[in-house]
């Protein structure tokens, strides 16, 4: 083990709900600036896995630790002020204000600034709040009611908001679920050109294999909620085990290479 | 010994009645999704109608039968009911519905009033239970002896019908997802009107079962329905089991507390309801609501601050609002001054309403407190005038700083209820509490000092304490403290998920709201002269919803609108007819069915359209205090 803890390491984390045991045991490391794809069938306990990691919802035992520091059971609100952000499968916004000010209520919560009641809010960080969404290639969206946008603009957004308070780590479930083939990939090399300049680590579930093998660093898989491999994409592909559990989508994924291959 | 065994049987009968019209409640909002507010009126009606069949059908046969076809004629109103007025707001947000059936209940006092009187009707005794039993010294009526019994039948009865019928299966259905159920082919219509029907029912039986026990009178229907919302938050909304345990916890404790503190025995209740929230939110038998709830106006125009134009146009309004005195007689300044505290009044509710999605049913708690604050200031204290109006919303302050705490627990349907039960509570303290409020009588002689006493002097500091008022929660919804608080109304899960504790925020904004009430009610105070119990009550509450539904709830500001149309139509109604609460009723129900968006939300639309047609530049909406010459 190293001197310097692991950006977050997840031990022995463990969930039942009534008999149904959906997270048994469950253990990885992450390092800053990697990206790391969770994936697994329907069912397998990805989400309830990503749930405890900021505190949505509460272990039965098990550990989470950033840098070193025990996050287990903490509330959401507080993982994120350790510097801990996230987006949802579906996603979170403030429908009724504007693509700006829902990034901006991300900042006023990073200063510290909740409790100010007669500072200028369409005021405050403008300037890093378009810094962000120039980012994320939202930049022309700024005034719109957020309400309007499109679902993948939606997710480009949360992306934007979960930047805020410069993370040290980035928890994205599904962040391209319900997207266009294109915009999938767009957002994928965004978010893993942001973590590389800025070294965030990044763990994220996703169903689309496609982007799960070109962008992942490394891919922990989880079955019935417990994990059953882990290592780089080539590792994990050809992972006999893996293989039997994502029969359907591993065949379709070796075929479409073979025949790029033959070509 | 036998004393306290005779008070637990009273209890128990007690607790019959208050559980047939919570299950019906309950069973509504289960199907339905709607908060019936106007199921202590279909109580109320169901007495009164039993009252008079029993007076006209003899024997025994014709007073149990008058009880059921009084349930039956009050169902079928019921019906008439759901068919014209609720089908048309089922996709209404909850707020509107809740005020659609508080609009029904203000007609249905008055219309009682004009059918059967305001005097107390004493019914019929029922025919084999008119005696008393001697349990060991102590007598117990026969007939709360068949209540005891009659509440756990009905709780069989119920659950048979929810178990063992094709119906029942379907209503399970609806209550946990009423689209599957359409999608599935269930006509959905038919389905809403029968379970409407059953709860009226139900509420109908337990007014008329109540006749040998209580008069009928025409109040019967608040009190009832804030005891209902105490039994449905405690044993959580859409369980008929948790309505029955909770309406047996409610009575038992109404019968002891009695003997601990007979005057405020309700305090006993609250207490143990506030314990409740704190360990089980959704009551104890309820779960937890899917956060279904949809966004306020998800198509609404973004709020933005005034232009430097429209500042212009707001303070010209206001000077022109100030030049009143110069032609008005003393009435007109009067009628001015009360105008203008409600505008107060109505920008504190729309606050926590508009920008904290929070509903509050009971907001005239933190109006009443101010003006008992003023009343306890002046009068024994005996501190003068502008330190009382300094002071005294601080009595609005604390208690909306006490029963916020709790009521940001919630939400939606929960938080109104809630709020609604922590009035009444007040008021009920007011009105009983004689040695220190003076009860009925209130708390007469509080005179403005010399300064402030002239008409056209007073007017001009309700107008200018306004807009200062006016301009301080505008400036608070664009501060980044409003941001968070309307962060925390469009979504909790991403408010937390970005740091903001969403609770103290909520919390932050009732106690900002409950203190400008506060403010309101002690100008209202020096205003009248006096205070009184009604300055707090339910009418009051839903006045200042009606004032910010009306100027439009998806506005900034629209509350001033619709205080100074509101309140100016309702002092030239009182003035013209005795039927005030019939024709009030019926304007709620309009504004709900036909302008949903409210005045200003409606003159905002219709800008927009025309912005859309003719080029930019055009003058925006009218501005808040224009209409206030």
């Amino acid at each position: 083990m190293s001197a310097i803890p692991p950006l977050l390491a997840v031990e022995g984390l463990t969930k039942s709900y009534g008999g149904i045991h959906a997270v048994r045991g469950v253990s990885f490391s992450l390092r800053a600036g990697e990206i790391l794809a969770l994936i697994g069938p329907n069912g397998a306990g990805k989400s309830t896995c990503f749930d405890m990691l900021n505190g949505q919802n509460k272990p039965d035992s098990g550990h989470v630790r950033l840098l070193g520091e025990e996050i287990t059971g903490r509330k959401p609100r507080e993982v994120w002020r350790l510097g801990v952000g996230r987006t949802f499968q579906i996603t979170a916004t403030f429908a009724t204000m504007t693509v700006r000010e829902n990034v901006q209520v991300a900042l006023v919560s990073h200063g510290k600034q909740l409790f100010n009641l007669f500072g200028s809010a369409p005021k405050f960080d403008r300037g890093e709040a378009g810094r962000l969404l120039e980012l994320v290639g939202m930049g022309g969206y700024a005034d719109r009611p957020c309400g309007e946008l499109a679902y993948g603009d939606l997710k480009r957004l949360e992306l934007a908001v979960a930047l805020a308070n410069q993370p040290k780590l980035l928890l994205m479930d599904e962040p391209t679920a319900g997207m266009a083939p294109r915009e999938r990939v767009d957002l994928m090399r965004l978010t893993a050109s942001i973590a590389r300049e800025k070294s965030i680590g990044v763990l994220f579930t996703e169903h689309d294999m496609d982007v799960v093998f070109e962008h992942a660093d490394r891919i922990i898989v989880l079955n019935r909620g417990t994990l059953i491999a882990e290592g780089s994409p080539a590792e994990v592909r050809g992972n006999p085990q893996v293989q039997a559990v994502y029969l359907g989508e591993g065949l379709v994924y070796d075929a479409r290479h073979r025949e790029g291959a033959s070509t | 010994m036998a004393f306290y065994v005779v008070q637990f049987l009273t209890g128990l009968a007690s607790a019959a009645s208050l559980f047939l019209v919570a299950s019906g409640l309950s069973i509504i909002f289960g199907v339905t999704r709607i908060v019936n507010f106007a199921h202590g009126a279909f109580y109320m009606i169901g007495a009164y109608i039993a009252f008079t069949l029993t007076e006209r059908l003899s024997g025994a046969f014709g007073f149990w039968g008058s009880i059921v076809l009084a349930a039956l004629a009050v169902a079928l109103i019921g019906v008439i009911v759901e068919m014209v007025l609720l089908r048309r707001i089922y996709h209404a947000p909850e707020l509107f519905q809740l005020l659609a059936t508080f609009g029904l209940t203000l007609m249905v006092e008055d219309l009682v009033v004009l059918i059967w009187g305001p005097d107390d009707l004493v019914g019929r005794r029922a025919p084999g239970f008119k005696g008393a039993i001697d349990f060991f010294g102590q007598n117990i009526p026969s007939y709360d002896l068949f209540l005891i019994v009659l509440g756990p039948v009905v709780l069989g009865i119920l659950w048979l019908l929810f178990q063992r019928t094709r119906w029942g299966v379907l209503v399970r259905a609806a209550t946990q997802d009423r689209d599957m159920v359409a999608a599935l082919g269930v006509n959905q219509k038919w389905l809403f009107t029968s379970v409407f029907a059953v709860g009226v029912f139900l509420a109908a039986l337990g007014g008329a079962l109540q006749i040998p026990r209580d008069a009928v009178h025409h109040a019967m229907d608040l009190r009832i329905i804030v005891e209902v919302f105490v039994v449905v938050v405690i044993g959580g909304l859409g369980s008929i089991v948790g309505a029955f345990v909770a309406a047996v916890l409610v009575s038992e404790l109404n019968a002891f507390g009695i003997l601990i503190f007979p005057k405020i025995s309700i305090i006993l209740v609250f207490l143990v309801m506030a314990v409740v929230l704190i360990v089980r939110p959704w009551g104890l038998f309820g779960k937890p609501e899917a956060a279904a709830r949809k966004t306020p106006g998800l198509t609404v125009n973004p709020w933005r601050p005034l232009t430097s134009n429209e500042r212009l146009a707001s303070l010209a309004a206001l000077v022109i609002a100030a030049m009143l005195p110069l032609f008005a007689g003393n009435y007109a300044l009067t009628v001015g001054s009360e105008i203008a505290i409600f505008v107060i009044f109505a920008v504190s509710l729309h606050f926590l309403m508009s920008v904290g999605g929070l509903a509050s049913f009971g907001h005239a708690a933190y109006f009443g407190l101010g003006a008992y604050g003023i009343a306890f200031l002046a009068k024994m204290a005996g501190l003068p005038m502008i330190v009382c109006l300094l002071l005294g919303p601080l009595l609005g302050c604390l208690g909306a700083a006490v029963f916020g705490f709790f009521a940001v627990q919630l939400s939606g349907v929960y938080f109104a209820m809630l709020t609604l039960a922590f009035a009444q509570i007040v008021w009920s303290i007011a009105f009983q509490w004689v040695s220190v409020t003076g009860g009925d009588n209130g708390i007469l002689g509080l005179w403005p000092s010399s300064w402030a006493a002239s008409p056209s002097h007073f007017y001009w500091l309700a107008l200018g304490v306004a807009a200062l008022v006016m301009i301080a929660l505008r400036a608070m919804v664009f501060s980044p403290f409003g941001y968070a608080l309307r962060a925390t109304r469009d979504s909790l899960l991403r408010s937390e998920a970005i740091g903001i504790d969403a609770k103290r925020i909520q919390w932050t904004a009732f106690v900002i709201a409950g203190t400008t009430a506060g403010i309101g009610g002690a100008l209202f105070a020096y205003l009248k002269g006096s205070v009184f119990p009604d300055n707090l009550g339910i009418s009051l509450s839903v006045d200042a919803l009606v004032m910010v539904l009306l100027g439009g709830v998806e506005t900034v500001s629209g509350a001033v609108i619709g205080a100074i149309v509101y309140k100016a139509l309702n002092i030239w109604l009182v003035s013209q007819t005795d039927l005030s609460k019939l024709v009030l009723g019926g304007f709620i129900m309009l504004i709900v069915v036909v302008f949903p968006k409210g005045i200003v939300g409606m003159l905002e639309m219709l800008a927009q359209r025309r912005r859309k047609s003719s080029p930019p530049g055009s003058p925006l909406l009218a501005k808040p205090i224009e209409s206030a010459e």
